[in-house]
């Protein structure tokens, strides 16, 4: 009982707000310090993914941990919240929270910190909650931690955390199922459980990393506001250098598990001391409005061939009929490219950008409307046609671990298209296959490897590869970068300006992230709910956005100025 | 899968063996045994298993019988032995038959969808409503009694649950990103069908044609305990049982073949689990 009284003594109440009394100092005044990490090592077998990493983190504050994929991120954060599975094992190094090592507690003293001392906002929502329960029914189990015997005081303390995390309606967030919110009202819901019981410290895992721009800003203010109101310490873990920079007092930069750099992020964000972290917040597009400019003007300075028009899209509408209800995907959108230009569709989830995508490439048919590709409509194209017509119409697909055919080794994937179109002889293909590989910066010795052995970055090279390998006039590339990291990104962009301005290619780009269509495209057109709200000359609507939806849009481009 | 490694050399061996449970090992070896039983039982015994001995009759388990005698002298374990080609070959039929017919029936329900899928459905519906060893009982009085016979009644009574597990499996790839992007790449239907969905659809179902091999070799014991296999003098594990449980004082007669059908199943049933963790 003891260890219990002194475990919520490291609760919350440091700055004086107002909850519950059974957090005042009944073992002396509460440490300054919430969390603090010291020589932390873990291992997962025999490869050690965290390298001695410290960081101490004050009462109130937040800290960002900032790296990219397999940098040991999330397995600090487990640790912190001994959530690691039964194969990590903690090599050395220790984690105070409130004053105490929490990896040499015994599981059932460390139970009472859960929920009231660490709180934890998972990395997906759509898979935190579970399906066939209410999240009322829920949220009363998390309520359990609180200190209320009767069953109408939670229920109260519950509506009211709803009310406080920003859901406009608790009472019918209450009585839904996760099913019926949307991804952004489930963060939130995530987010008020793990701020019920008043936790000292949240660690929070990605916690926008699956949502659209203009709620991953709420989310983060949601974040920054009840840091400040409830002096709750927040633990971020994040890929994203901007967002960070923006949100969080401290950022600890890692790589490979190995701690970069530290420091207030203001001073980390202005003069990074560490090559690694000027790398990284040299590729990141939000930060640096001018990182992709030259490329850019490298790719659009073909005089010339900028008259005809590579793709004309004229008012197509397209409706699909689920069960008995008719949802309109898109509705009446015009755009076109100019040949050898990038036009960029910008959007948030369920704005129409991938129906319009599926519409061009003739994977679904319009309702009404025209696309005329070249200089051909393809209005009444028959099944041949169409394939003639994607020989030159090549689409890159958002997510490179499932555009690849896990059982394919590399060289033959490449060369499908040239298989299936019966291109040249073997010798010729085989050259052609291996000048793909050349010119997407790819060894030859990968040649014979499965998708499997590679890392995302290299999978969307060679899915870029073998959208090339045809010799296409169009390259549709669907998100191309938004499951990769920053660097990686940055890589693949390079590499998609090196090859328009080499082989003349049209784009057309969709992107939700419009710090890098700001940099990439000629063109832009800005779809919401199915209609283009806007479009015109990147610049132009950058610089004097007229519609309400491209302002919010803009706004929720992370601002490193207001730091 | 067992034989394949079997002729490696002995360093890759070792290689491959390592990180393998020790009970998918001894499995493997049980395995590796009744398939050499059944291809050069000769090897195994000296005994006959049909030539009786009347001297030597209802012997008990010894250093020379090690199953013991029958009632007519001849020796239990050659007769096991000599038993495992027609049991186990027969089993093999029967889940070629089930996986080839529910493969396809599967392939084609899953991969074409709309009337086709409705009409396979059905029909798979129905062989799932009927007991398997109802079925494989009907059908083997409809071709007669012989273990060919009993092998294609028990191979029909599987077809369901293979075309079940094949459809599903193409339904989830034929929808992936990968068969859309084939399609983009000029690939018509029947080439996509067999270069990208089946590659990345059998696993499953060759995990699940091992899980049916021991519950084959169960079903055609049965069948022949019930006396639908070939007539004796032929030694099938299920004719055995059946022998044995007529003579109460000579219970190794029912132990003998019980055992060796018992192991042959529960290592078949290991190897299969461990397939499906690892593939």
């Amino acid at each position: 009982m003891a260890t219990e009284d002194q475990l919520t003594a490291g609760g919350p109440t440091a700055q004086g707000t107002a909850t519950d009394s059974a957090g005042t100092t009944s073992a002396g005044p509460a440490p300054a310090t919430l969390l603090k990490v010291e020589g932390l090592t873990v291992a997962y077998g025999p490869q050690t993914v965290v390298h001695g990493v410290d960081f101490t983190l004050e009462r109130g504050q937040s800290l960002a941990l900032i790296g990219e994929s397999g940098s040991g991120k999330s397995t600090i954060a487990r640790t912190v919240l001994r959530l690691l599975p039964p194969e990590a094992r903690v090599l050395g190094g220790q984690v105070q929270f409130g004053g105490q090592d929490v990896l040499k507690l015994r599981e059932r003293q460390f139970r009472p910190l859960r929920g009231r001392g660490l709180g934890f906002v998972p990395q997906d929502p759509g898979s935190a909650l579970n399906a066939v329960r209410t999240i009322g029914s829920q949220a009363l189990e998390a309520a359990a931690l609180l200190r209320e015997s009767d069953a109408a005081a939670r229920r109260a303390r519950i509506l009211e955390t709803f009310d406080l995390v920003g859901l406009t309606d608790p009472e019918r967030v209450y009585g839904s199922y996760p099913h019926q919110l949307s991804g952004g009202m489930i963060q939130r819901v995530l987010i008020g459980l793990a701020v019920l019981p008043r936790p000292a410290l949240i660690v929070a895992d990605e916690p926008t990393s699956g949502l659209d721009v203009t709620i991953q800003k709420r989310i983060l203010d949601l974040f920054s506001e009840l840091q400040r109101s409830l002096g709750i310490g927040l633990l971020f873990i994040t890929h994203d250098l901007a967002v960070a920079a923006e949100r969080a007092d401290t950022l600890v930069v890692l790589k490979d598990g190995v701690v970069q750099e530290r420091g207030p992020s203001g001073q980390v964000f202005a003069a990074p001391e560490s090559e690694y972290t000027r790398e990284l917040q040299a590729d990141v597009p939000a930060v640096n409005p001018d990182r992709y400019r030259i490329g850019h003007a490298a790719g659009a300075a073909r005089p010339g061939e900028s008259a005809t028009t590579q793709i004309d899209v004229r008012s197509v509408s397209k409706t699909y009929t689920v069960g008995a209800r008719r949802v309109v995907a898109v509705e009446d959108i015009s755009f076109s490219i100019k040949r050898g230009r990038t036009h960029a569709l910008v959007g948030e989830s369920g704005s129409g950008k991938t129906t319009a995508v599926r519409l061009l490439l003739g994977l679904e048919q319009p309702d009404a409307g025209e696309i005329v590709i070249g200089a051909e409509s393809v209005r009444s194209h028959s099944r041949g046609q169409w394939r003639a017509l994607r020989r030159h119409l090549q689409l890159v697909y958002q997510n490179p671990f499932t555009s690849l055919d896990p059982t394919w080794r590399l060289e033959r994937i490449v060369r499908e298209p040239l298989d299936r179109y019966g291109v040249g002889d073997k010798a010729e293909r085989r050259d052609r296959v291996r000048e793909a590989f050349h010119s997407v910066g790819l060894p030859e010795s990968v040649l014979s490897r499965r998708p499997t052995h590679l890392s995302g970055g290299q999978r969307q090279r060679v899915a870029i590869a073998r959208a090339l390998v045809l010799r296409p006039d169009v390259v549709v590339l669907d998100e191309p970068t938004s499951s990769l990291d920053v660097t990686v990104q940055a890589s693949i962009i390079d590499l998609l300006f090196r090859l328009q301005s080499e082989l003349g290619l049209t784009y057309l780009f969709v992107s939700h992230d419009l710090s890098l269509v700001r940099q990439l495209a000629d063109t832009v057109s800005v779809l919401q709910r199915g209609c283009v709200v806007e479009d015109g000359p990147v610049q132009e609507i950058f610089s004097r956005p007229r519609h309400p939806y491209t302002q919010a849009l803009l706004d929720a481009i992370p601002a490193l100025s207001s730091r | 899968m067992s034989i394949a490694i079997a002729p490696q050399p002995a360093r890759r061996l070792s290689a491959a063996v390592r990180g393998v449970p020790a009970s998918v090992l001894l499995s493997f070896v049980v395995v590796i045994i009744v398939v050499l039983w059944s291809v050069v039982p000769g090897l195994f015994t000296s005994y006959s298993a049909v030539v009786a001995n009347p001297a030597a009759k209802f012997l008990a388990p010894s250093a020379q019988h090690w199953f013991g005698t029958d009632s007519l002298g001849r020796d239990e374990y050659a007769r096991i032995v000599h038993g495992a080609g027609p049991s186990v070959g027969t089993a093999l039929v029967a889940v070629g038959i089930g996986l080839f017919a529910g493969g396809l029936i599967g392939l084609a329900a899953g991969f074409i969808g709309g009337w086709v899928d409705a009409v396979l459905g059905r029909l798979v519906d129905t062989l799932l409503a009927i007991p398997g060893f109802l079925l494989a009982v009907v059908v083997v009085t409809g071709l007669g009694f012989d273990t060919l016979n009993a092998a294609i009644a028990t191979g029909v009574s599987s077809v369901a649950i293979f075309a079940r597990l094949m459809r599903a499996e193409v339904m989830k790839i034929r929808h992936s990103v990968f068969v859309e992007s084939s399609y983009l790449q000029g690939g018509f239907r029947g080439y996509v069908l067999f270069r990208h969905v089946l590659p990345n659809a059998y696993r499953s179902v060759l995990a699940l044609a091992v899980l049916q091999l021991g519950s084959a070799i169960i079903v055609i014991a049965a069948l022949a305990f019930l006396g639908y296999g070939s007539p004796p003098p032929a030694s099938d594990w299920g004719l055995l049982v059946a022998d044995g449980q007529a003579y109460a004082t000579a219970p190794w007669l029912i132990y003998g073949p019980a055992i060796v059908i018992v192991l042959t199943v529960l290592s078949i049933n290991r190897i299969s689990r461990w397939l499906r963790k690892t593939s």
